[in-house]
């Protein structure tokens, strides 16, 4: 289970990674975030958002049209 | 480039000031603010109205063929002369208002606050300002007036430049 867990379903580009950025930060490093959404655009964004912030992507998984993101803040 | 702790930065010359165009700014400065870069927005000529204390964003069919509205199971544009007939642009700005509502788009209210809260340095042209008679209490607080060397300067320390 992660830490914390924002629903961005129904928001477009850029909003889940401006809300995901905000919700890691409230978090201690280390800590996870679980964000859910429905922009298709958001697997290609979360991927190049951990690679560029050092924020580790540790789990991707897709169920039905959402998406589910597992970020872990960086140490 | 990179700073003494390797933060990037990214600079955007914002030329444009309708609702369509506000957007492109807006969306990849708070997007690279999000992603750890330091960011610049230079405002110059019509992009100084994104900056207005009171944003009344509008946008025209007009000149612009390539916009097509999703409409009735295809896409339709809408020949030039429609643009003179009154009430044409302000319904083509509300039809796209609602629709960047329905399909979670940010509004560019929302946008901007956020780009504000995440510290995107915003720069308005001094010459324009000038030349349009808008003065610093027209515009949101927070903003620093500046010249093309302030630009240029900015420019010489940022990775990735962009104009729109």
């Amino acid at each position: 289970m992660a830490d914390q867990t924002l629903d961005a379903k129904g928001l477009n580009c850029p909003l889940p990674i401006l809300k995901a950025k905000k919700a890691i930060m409230a978090l201690p490093p280390g800590g996870t975030l679980e964000v859910l959404a429905t922009d298709p655009g958001a697997v290609k964004d979360f991927a190049a958002f951990s690679r560029t912030t050092g924020h580790e992507l540790v789990e991707q998984t897709t169920e039905g049209n959402v998406f589910r993101f597992v970020l872990r803040r960086k140490a | 480039m990179a700073d003494a702790s390797g933060t990037k930065s990214m600079s955007i010359i914002v030329t444009k000031g309708s609702l369509d165009w506000a957007y492109p700014p807006f969306i990849l400065s708070t997007t690279a603010a999000a992603m750890g870069l330091n960011v610049t927005l230079f405002f110059t000529f019509y992009g100084l109205s994104l900056l207005l204390k009171n944003l009344d964003l509008k946008m025209t069919p007009l000149g612009n063929p390539a916009m097509k509205m999703p409409m009735m199971g295809g896409h339709m544009g809408m020949p030039n002369f429609a643009s003179m007939i009154p009430g044409v642009d302000a319904g083509a700005t509300v039809m796209m208002q609602n629709m960047m509502k329905k399909k979670g788009v940010a509004s560019i209210p929302e946008l901007r606050a956020l780009a504000l809260e995440s510290e995107v340095r915003m720069i308005a042209c001094q010459m324009t300002m000038d030349l349009f008679e808008y003065t610093l209490d027209d515009m949101i607080p927070g903003i620093e007036l500046g010249g093309a060397a302030t630009y240029i300067e900015v420019a010489t320390q940022s990775e990735i430049n962009l104009f729109i």
